[in-house]
């Protein structure tokens, strides 16, 4: 599903000196598996997400997704592409204040060019929303707020969900259910997932644990 | 969900600077739309007061634009004078073949502010463009047979309170000058948006037999006249009112009405002598008894060598087969040669008059108030731009899930076209409003007929306009949301 290969990501300092970010020869994830990927504070983990989802694109090197490498796609194909096939889940939800709950997943599936506001309705029942389909996110707990990203991120039918420590803002009591929410929506329909989170109780979970510094040769030089 | 639900609901969030922004749009818009339909009534009741149901003005050799501000809409200065005989020229003299309706006006008294017309029931037959013609709102048309009645436009009846059977004193030569006669009021004319509204037509013979309004004979015309009116035996009451000079508003106040008093002194001193206007008193402000009872007798009308006119309103016959124009050359070029009077058309006058000095100003104030309009998109641009680094996160959400550079850049841009549609909505319904409340009084003060729902074709372009104008007020702060930096924004503190 997702094949890095020898990915580099380099920032200008202010002072001009160049900062190396990501030096990854190769990295993947198989279709439908569900991968955790740990790291410290600055290893580049959003830096990678980013490039995964075709945000941000590497200086050099391929990103595979279902067959295309994104990195040479043209910015507006990448994006529809990151609409139609990637899903993001994002650390502080990042729901759209002025939507309801119910237009915050419609948003996503307006880029993607399927709006289906019947899905939209049945994925918010499935993560337990069913009556909160007209709420705005400040009426919404910090747990339904997550709750709703994570409808929103499979809304297009994704290929690939990522999420970025989602439960960085959750207590500890919710952690395990949008974890597992999330582990779980990713079976029903099929998607990979590649978890970004510095918390080990969440990393137990998963079958294969990823450490960015492992194989990340920018962190290992520094 | 559409780009433009998205844009809708941006905008809803932030209610109050976006209602703010609306409402200074729609403000310079409703001045454009004031300022458009009143330029297109006030060109509208000009050219509608230029054909009154006539085409052409006789009036004596001057200022043409003058005649017709005089004759049509009641303004200027009175013009001077043609004799009467070169009025019955038109109806049974050699003029007559061109013409198919003659009326004389005489002009130069007023009743408060309002102009007195001294005319003939025959005014009232033209018919304006509408063709439905003059209707009397209330009471009837005076008949030529009852000297001292008067007819009285729809504002002057609503401004001055008259109405069928109230009785009115015009004055002499301005509207502080001596007083005339009392007229009866026997008829309130229907509005009929001209300026006709505003003006107070009263019957020629008793106008004629006014102070002053008689002009002297000439010395030969005098002796033929004298015997036509020993004729009358006595019962001649135009002599009290014959001064030497008819209808001559120029002379001051003062001069006018120690001639009058003179006049009068005379006047009374015949009468005593003659025994013969023992009903005709006059009573006025120098003691003299001259109270009139104009129901109860009657009077004779003045000599026609005594009498003038200031405008004659023609109605030209049109010759089979003929265009109208062409039908009237011979009759223009005959008048127009001649050294007694001259004919305009008012509508050239009109139109030039427009053209030249109207049509200019109204422009100018037109461009004003579109450069409020593109303040009050300034204002837009402004409230948007000053917005993008709160809603920078907002637009790489968008980015992130999957939005294009160009749709968050349309996404701004159809944001900034709803605040101006809205803002257009808003400021059409304000400005057709505020001519609704204001056009009694527009009306009155004007003589401009308006209404909520009079609109004009111009009104059209602004909706396209403000599309325009929204867009390139827009398109600095869509630019910032094109270039909006995603992978930055989303790791920036929410």
């Amino acid at each position: 599903m997702l094949q890095l290969k020898d990915i580099q990501k380099t920032y200008v300092e202010p002072d001009g000196a160049i900062l190396k970010i990501l030096d990854i020869p190769a990295f993947g994830v198989a279709p439908g598996e569900q991968v955790v990927l740990m790291g410290q504070s600055g290893s580049g983990k959003t830096t990678l997400l980013h490039i995964i989802a075709g945000i941000s694109r590497p200086d050099s090197g391929e990103v595979r997704i279902a067959g295309t490498d994104i990195a040479r796609l043209p910015e507006s194909i990448r994006d529809r592409f990151r609409a139609r096939t990637i899903g993001y889940v994002f650390q502080t939800f990042n729901l759209l204040a002025g939507f309801s709950a119910l237009e915050n997943v419609l948003l996503g599936m307006t880029f993607g060019g399927r709006s289906d506001a019947a899905r939209a309705r049945t994925l918010l029942e499935r993560v337990g929303l069913g009556r909160r389909l007209t709420h705005k996110p400040a009426m919404l707990s910090v747990g339904e707020q997550q709750r709703v990203a994570v409808a929103r991120a499979l809304a297009n039918r994704p290929k690939l969900l990522l999420a970025d420590e989602p439960t960085a803002n959750v207590d500890r009591g919710h952690q395990q259910q949008i974890v597992e929410l999330i582990r779980q929506a990713c079976r029903e329909e099929n998607v990979a997932l590649l978890l970004v989170t510095h918390t080990a109780e969440v990393a137990e979970q998963f079958e294969r644990v990823e450490h960015l510094e492992r194989f990340n040769q920018a962190v290992a030089s520094l | 969900m559409s780009l433009w639900k998205i844009a809708w609901r941006s905008i809803q969030q932030r209610a109050l600077a976006s209602s703010l922004t609306s409402v200074s749009m729609g403000l310079g818009v409703a001045l454009v739309v004031a300022v458009l339909v009143l330029q297109a009534a006030v060109t509208d009741s000009f050219q509608h007061g230029g054909g009154l149901g006539y085409d052409m003005i006789v009036g004596a050799k001057g200022s043409k634009l003058q005649l017709v501000l005089n004759t049509v809409y009641y303004l200027s200065s009175p013009v001077e004078n043609i004799p009467w005989s070169y009025y019955k020229e038109f109806t049974d003299g050699k003029f007559k073949r061109y013409v198919e309706k003659a009326v004389p006006c005489c002009l130069g008294d007023y009743y408060e502010e309002y102009r007195v017309v001294g005319t003939t029931p025959e005014m009232f037959e033209l018919k304006p463009p509408s063709g439905k013609g003059y209707t009397c709102a209330a009471g009837e048309i005076f008949h030529s047979d009852d000297f001292f009645t008067a007819v009285v436009g729809s504002t002057v009846a609503s401004t001055t309170g008259l109405t069928v059977g109230s009785k009115f004193q015009p004055t002499h030569g301005a509207p502080g000058g001596h007083q005339h006669d009392p007229f009866t009021v026997v008829g309130v004319l229907a509005p009929t948006g001209t300026p006709n509204d505003r003006a107070v037509f009263v019957n020629i013979e008793g106008f004629y037999l006014l102070d002053n309004h008689a002009k002297e004979p000439e010395p030969a015309e005098e002796t033929q006249q004298a015997d036509a009116d020993h004729a009358h035996a006595g019962a001649d009451h135009a002599e009290d009112h014959a001064p030497e000079s008819a209808m001559d508003h120029e002379h001051a106040a003062e001069d006018k009405d120690a001639a009058a008093h003179e006049e009068h002194d005379a006047a009374d001193q015949d009468h005593a002598a003659e025994g013969e206007h023992a009903e005709h008193a006059h009573e006025d402000e120098h003691g003299h008894d001259h109270e009139h009872e104009h129901g109860e007798h009657h009077h004779a009308p003045l000599p026609e060598n005594q009498r003038e006119v200031t405008a004659i309103l023609l109605l030209t016959a049109s010759a089979p087969g003929v265009p109208a124009g062409l039908s009237a050359m011979p009759l223009i070029k005959q008048i127009n040669k001649g050294s007694v009077a001259q004919v305009v058309l008012p509508i050239r006058e009109i139109r030039t008059l427009l053209d030249l000095f109207v049509a200019p100003l109204e422009w100018l104030l037109l461009a004003l108030t579109v450069l409020i309009v593109v303040v009050a998109g300034v204002g837009i641009l402004v409230s948007i731009y000053n917005s993008m680094s709160e809603r920078r996160r907002e637009i790489a959400i968008m980015r992130a899930l999957g939005a294009s550079r160009e749709s968050v850049m349309l996404i701004v841009l159809l944001e900034s076209i709803l605040l101006a549609l809205a803002g257009g909505m808003l400021g059409w319904l304000l400005g057709h409003g505020l001519l609704g409340v204001l056009a009694p009084w527009i009306g009155q003060e004007a003589g401009v007929n308006l209404a909520f729902w009079h609109a004009t074709l111009l009104e059209l372009v602004i909706i396209p306009g403000l599309v325009v104008l929204a867009a390139v007020v827009g398109f600095l702060p869509a630019v910032v949301a094109y270039r909006t930096d995603v992978a930055k924004a989303l790791v920036a503190a929410p």
